[in-house]
């Protein structure tokens, strides 16, 4: 069973929507009993970073989240997602998950911001479910972005005036600043491949 | 590096896709879905819908459309036409949009663009503007009503408030050059350009891949929109991305 968390801030329907065009079905978390059942985890986003965490504690899925990770599951972050997974924001000051270390900070370039648009993702780290994405174009809507402490975490960059980390890798657990179900071919093939690497998981 | 994004337009009036030269004389174009879909598979950056038909039947029909074309289509949808309040916001991205266009409620209530940043995020917010050339001048004036009425405000400050209150993008349309083939409005876009730092959509007056090729590098847009080139045939989107390649622009092929 794959869990899309919904913690009534992210839009679950278009990763649903893209999840069910490669015959997958998920099911919505809305509660910890509801992720401690969970095969694979999605964890959507799209909002800020304050109400999102305080959204998350509200309904005790803060603590699920962090508890279901720490077992090894297989486990995506998204955008908003992904950040939430660090230690803290600079998006509203907000203390996070502290799942990985590192911080979430505004991103500095003399480029537009929010970076919007397709980009690419670049100096991929081998890893099942970034598999074939060198060199792909994601659509991206963002301003903040995730700096890890130790670089072993990171698994993808990407370039809008100055590089940033675009993708990162824990053993189960992927996190990509970009939007996958919304990324045309190449967003359904890493989710194909997150399915696949979820299943041989499950298998093990 | 960001690529330069091409964006099919279908405007769209009773579930059907409809275009016309000049803001009148619609034609049918064909089911809005399959359009989207095919568009999609072609390599489109992204997809508009701008509604035309701004009718409570018409929005119903609208929501409807954006729903079956989430279910099909996996690249960003903006959703546009007639949008007054926060709620018809919310039920179009709850339907499964990305982002919402809005345009004669902004110049009426500036507060709407503010309120849908606040309860979505700038991201969602798209205004668009439709601008027509002062007689004999460098400015050109805001027109609102699908370019019918005048709105008494200057396109390029008008584009500075909205991103100031809180626009995500703007979609910036020349009713001079709409529908005319001749190309996009090039002035027109690099004055928006340069005065505001949030990304511009250029639209209006795509006839040619060059046309598209000139907005994207001497009018500095950083996306362009277009209708007819794409839905008549004439230059399919892989033809015109392999075009804009050629000539060095970044594009996602």
């Amino acid at each position: 069973m794959i869990a899309l968390i919904d913690y009534g801030a992210g839009n679950l329907r278009s990763v649903e929507n893209a999840l069910a065009q490669l015959n997958a079905r998920a099911t919505i978390a809305a509660t910890p009993e509801d992720l401690a059942r969970a095969r694979a985890i999605i964890f959507p986003g799209v909002g800020a970073a304050g109400p999102a965490m305080a959204s998350l504690r509200d309904r005790g899925l803060d603590q699920a989240v962090i508890a279901a990770i720490r077992t090894g599951i297989p486990f995506l972050g998204i955008c908003l997602g992904m950040q939430l997974l660090f230690e803290s924001s600079a998006e509203d000051g907000a203390a996070c998950l502290a799942v990985l270390p590192g911080t979430v900070e505004r991103l500095t370039t003399r480029e537009k911001l929010p970076h919007v648009g397709w980009n690419t993702l670049e100096h991929v780290r081998p890893h099942p479910v970034l598999q074939g994405m060198e060199g792909q174009a994601f659509y991206f809507v963002h301003t903040y972005v995730v700096v890890p402490r130790h670089p072993t975490v990171t698994a993808g960059e990407t370039t809008h005036g100055v590089p940033f980390v675009s993708a990162v890798a824990r053993q189960g657990l992927v996190g990509v600043q970009f939007h996958p179900e919304r990324s045309g071919t190449a967003g359904l093939r890493l989710l194909e491949n997150f399915l696949r690497f979820a299943n041989v998981e499950a298998a093990a | 590096m960001l690529l330069k994004r091409i964006i099919p337009c279908l405007d769209t009036a009773g579930g059907r896709v409809v275009k016309g030269t000049h803001f009148e004389q619609l034609r049918d174009q064909g089911d809005p879905v399959a359009l989207a879909r095919g568009y999609s598979e072609d390599g489109a950056d992204e997809l508009t819908f701008l509604d035309i038909d701004a009718t409570p039947q018409g929005r119903a029909t609208l929501v409807e459309l954006v729903e079956q074309t989430a279910h099909e289509v996996f690249i960003p949808l903006t959703v546009g036409g007639g949008i007054r309040e926060v709620d018809e916001i919310r039920t179009l991205l709850r339907a499964g949009a990305d982002k919402v266009s809005i345009q004669t409620a902004a110049v009426r209530r500036p507060e709407l663009i503010t309120e849908g940043a606040r309860a979505f995020g700038s991201q969602c917010m798209v205004v668009a503007i439709d601008a027509k050339r002062a007689s004999g001048k460098d400015r050109w004036m805001v027109f609102t009503h699908g370019g019918r009425t005048p709105a008494g405000l200057d396109a390029v400050g008008w584009a500075r408030e909205a991103e100031h209150r809180g626009a995500g993008e703007i979609l910036l349309t020349s009713i001079d050059a709409d529908g005319t083939r001749a190309g996009y409005d090039l002035e027109l876009t690099r004055a928006v350009v340069d005065a505001v730092q949030i990304p511009v959509i250029a639209s209006g007056g795509a006839g040619h891949p060059k046309d598209l090729a000139a907005v994207l590098t001497q009018g500095r847009a950083d996306a362009a929109l277009a209708a007819s080139i794409f839905h008549s045939g004439a230059f399919p989107i892989p033809q015109v991305k392999a075009y804009l390649a050629s000539q060095g622009i970044p594009v996602r092929i």
